[in-house]
């Protein structure tokens, strides 16, 4: 959020109520009833609520159909056209036939994606924002402001010279890791994992550079007259206290590369041994756009993580979607 | 997937993890040893490289490559043939109009629905719940919603029955069933309803944060003097957001200027549909002209550059207070 004008929204530690968490409000204003609703206001709101659930629940209870009762019929008659079977996330998880989308490789792409995707930058983005913050240097400013300005920049600005950039210099290093262990295929995973770290950068480094600059200046300073390092601070004092931040961030940054297509297409290469489910799945609704049981059954595969991270840390994602929400 | 594939899987993340903190260690290592001359500086060195060598050769310097790309024909010759195309070829006009139809209705339209829901919502009981059915659509891919979206669009031929539910309502209020997605030029309104979906969300949680932000005095004030509840949302709660509601409008414009992803899986751009970003992916990816690829990108540069000019002063500001 704070990556498009900077304003001073109520998003920090125990002030907001952005994480859904109903705010205490001072006795003043449950005094008065400051509700600007009425019943076509609660009918209105019931209304919106209803039509933005509706399309994710019938995808839902269509993954639980029979085929031939997806093909034929819609999923509100599921009283009058009773069925249920599990047989659609058999088919497209575990069968063994070509012919079926095998997500199982895929999810596992998709962590194995995901998870370095947003360790690395989260590691190199904490020490540039420290150095940001701590440590004083001419020209800080001006370089401050090129990497916040990068965010907003659009990543098909990269993509063409990046890919070009992969295969003359990348590639080699691949084919040579693949020779030596054979068991790690020539199409691995580090372009992809190289090209979700940069575009991460930028955004990471800002929001932990607001973070980690709020510190009390005096600690650090009593840490360096007692003779600590840069490294020992950075480690034993400034990320025990960017926690708060890290946790968004992360949750975000997790989110956004499970939920990625395009980095993936363009530095994936598109097979099994690389390509997250995102990828999959645009692949199928392109060849196979009637197979419905499918493309339910697998888009709900792919929607399990997002739901279940954004169910249980909620708080954390939201606060790190206001932080970050103009990137890619 | 085989055992082995598994197994190679997981070695190659064990092995990058392992690989990637042998190289922080080291380098931590190396800026504690550093020379006691000029200390300082192989600090900032050690603690800056990393990100600034990442981003000038995975961003800066493709951005100004790209930017030549884009004046260089396909004979490797200077030339404005890639934007002369852009602005004479119906198909890639069209492609512009398409940008311009969705960063001017999704930002407003999701704005203005995530606003009311929030005011309609506010201090009602269950408000939480509530707020998590709007805002889900937010944690899913735009892939997933694309396929949701298709399914509600789908269409089927003849006296067949709708599985689809738009068609269905259509039929069962007596209409003929329409093929949505094919239909030029309202198949691109249709996916601006999914994008509109997605960013609903978002827009409601920020303004209601804001809207709780207001201090009551201010209300109870404007209720003292006798004002309805319209009155008090225009004269007192609007106002009162003014800063929130910039955010969201341009994050929101910015992250639809980028929409690749739903026209990617809804229609893959056929029918009239396409946007810029899903066009750069076309012809530099799929149809090999990287000239006039990069010439799109260029242009959705050119789109986001005012927002980029506007945040680095806002940004230049706040930190000369500090």
């Amino acid at each position: 959020m704070s990556s498009v004008a900077p304003v001073d929204l109520p998003t920090g530690e125990g002030r907001d109520d952005s994480s859904f968490e109903e705010a205490a409000r001072d006795t003043k204003s449950s005094r008065i009833k400051r509700r600007l609703t009425s019943p076509w206001a609660t009918a209105a709101a019931i209304a919106i609520a209803v039509v933005w659930t509706i399309p994710t629940f019938g995808l839902f209870i269509s993954s639980f159909r029979p085929a031939e009762l997806i093909q034929t019929t819609g999923w509100w008659t599921i009283f009058q056209n009773p069925g249920f079977t599990l047989d659609n996330y058999r088919d497209v998880l575990f069968s063994p036939s070509q012919s079926a989308p095998q997500l199982g490789a895929y999810f596992v792409n998709s962590l194995a994606i995901a998870i370095p995707a947003t360790i690395f930058p989260l590691v190199i983005a904490c020490m540039a924002a420290y150095a940001f913050a701590w440590i004083k240097f001419r020209g800080a400013n001006v370089l401050f402001i090129l990497v916040f300005a990068l965010q907003i920049v659009p990543l098909q600005m990269a993509l063409v010279p990046l890919l070009q950039f992969f295969s003359s210099w990348l590639r080699p290093l691949q084919v040579g890791l693949h020779n030596l262990i054979p068991i790690i295929p020539e199409q691995n995973y580090l372009p992809v994992w190289i090209a979700h770290t940069i575009f991460a950068l930028p955004l990471a480094i800002f929001l932990l550079h607001n973070f980690i600059h709020e510190i009390p200046g005096d600690v650090i300073e009593a840490a360096r007259v007692d003779g600590a390092s840069h490294s020992q601070i950075f480690f034993r004092i400034v990320l025990p206290l960017a926690i708060p931040a890290i946790a968004s961030f992360a949750i975000f940054q997790f989110l956004w590369v499970w939920n990625d297509l395009l980095v993936a297409l363009i530095f994936s290469g598109g097979t099994q041994d690389v390509a997250p489910l995102t990828q999959r799945l645009a692949e199928l609704v392109g060849s196979r756009g009637q197979d419905w049981q499918r493309l339910t059954a697998g888009a709900f595969v792919s929607l399990v993580v997002p739901l279940i991270v954004f169910f249980s840390l909620q708080r954390f994602f939201v606060r790190g979607l206001l932080a970050g929400s103009t990137k890619g | 997937m085989t055992t082995a594939d598994l197994l190679g899987k997981i070695l190659q993340v064990v092995m990058g993890l392992a690989v990637f903190a042998a190289i922080v260690g080291l380098l931590v290592f190396f800026i504690d040893r550093a020379p006691k001359k000029g200390r300082d500086y192989w600090q900032l060195v050690g603690f800056l490289a990393p990100a600034i060598i990442l981003l000038a050769i995975g961003l800066i310097w493709p951005a100004i490559r790209t930017t030549g790309l884009a004046f260089l024909d396909n004979s490797g010759n200077f030339s404005w043939d890639n934007f002369i195309w852009m602005f004479t070829q119906p198909a890639a006009i069209r492609t512009l109009i398409n940008t311009v139809v969705w960063v001017l209705l999704v930002p407003t339209l999701a704005t203005a629905l995530g606003l009311a829901y929030a005011v309609f919502i506010d201090k009602s009981r269950g408000e939480r719940y509530y707020k998590a059915l709007v805002f889900m659509p937010m944690a899913i891919s735009f892939v997933g919603a694309g396929i949701i979206w298709r399914f509600v669009y789908e269409y089927r031929a003849g006296e067949r029955e709708q599985i689809g539910l738009l068609n269905a309502i259509v039929t069962g209020l007596g209409g003929e069933p329409v093929q949505w997605l094919q239909t030029d030029p309202l198949n691109t309104f249709l996916l601006i309803v999914v994008m509109i979906w997605i960013q609903t969300g978002f827009a409601m949680v920020v303004l209601s944060a804001a809207i709780k932000g207001i201090p009551a005095e201010q209300i109870e004030a404007a209720q003292l003097d006798g004002t309805n509840p319209w009155q008090r949302f225009t004269n007192v709660t609007v106002p009162g957001i003014r800063g929130s509601l910039v955010v969201v409008l341009t994050t929101i414009s910015i992250a639809t200027l980028k929409v690749f992803d739903i026209v990617r899986t809804m229609t893959a751009g056929n029918f009239n549909t396409s946007v810029v970003a899903n066009e750069m992916y076309t012809q530099a990816f799929r149809a090999s002209e990287v000239g006039r690829g990069s010439a799109l990108a260029v242009i959705l540069f050119l789109l986001v550059l005012p927002i980029v000019i506007y945040n680095v002063n806002v940004l230049r500001k706040q930190r000369e207070i500090r």
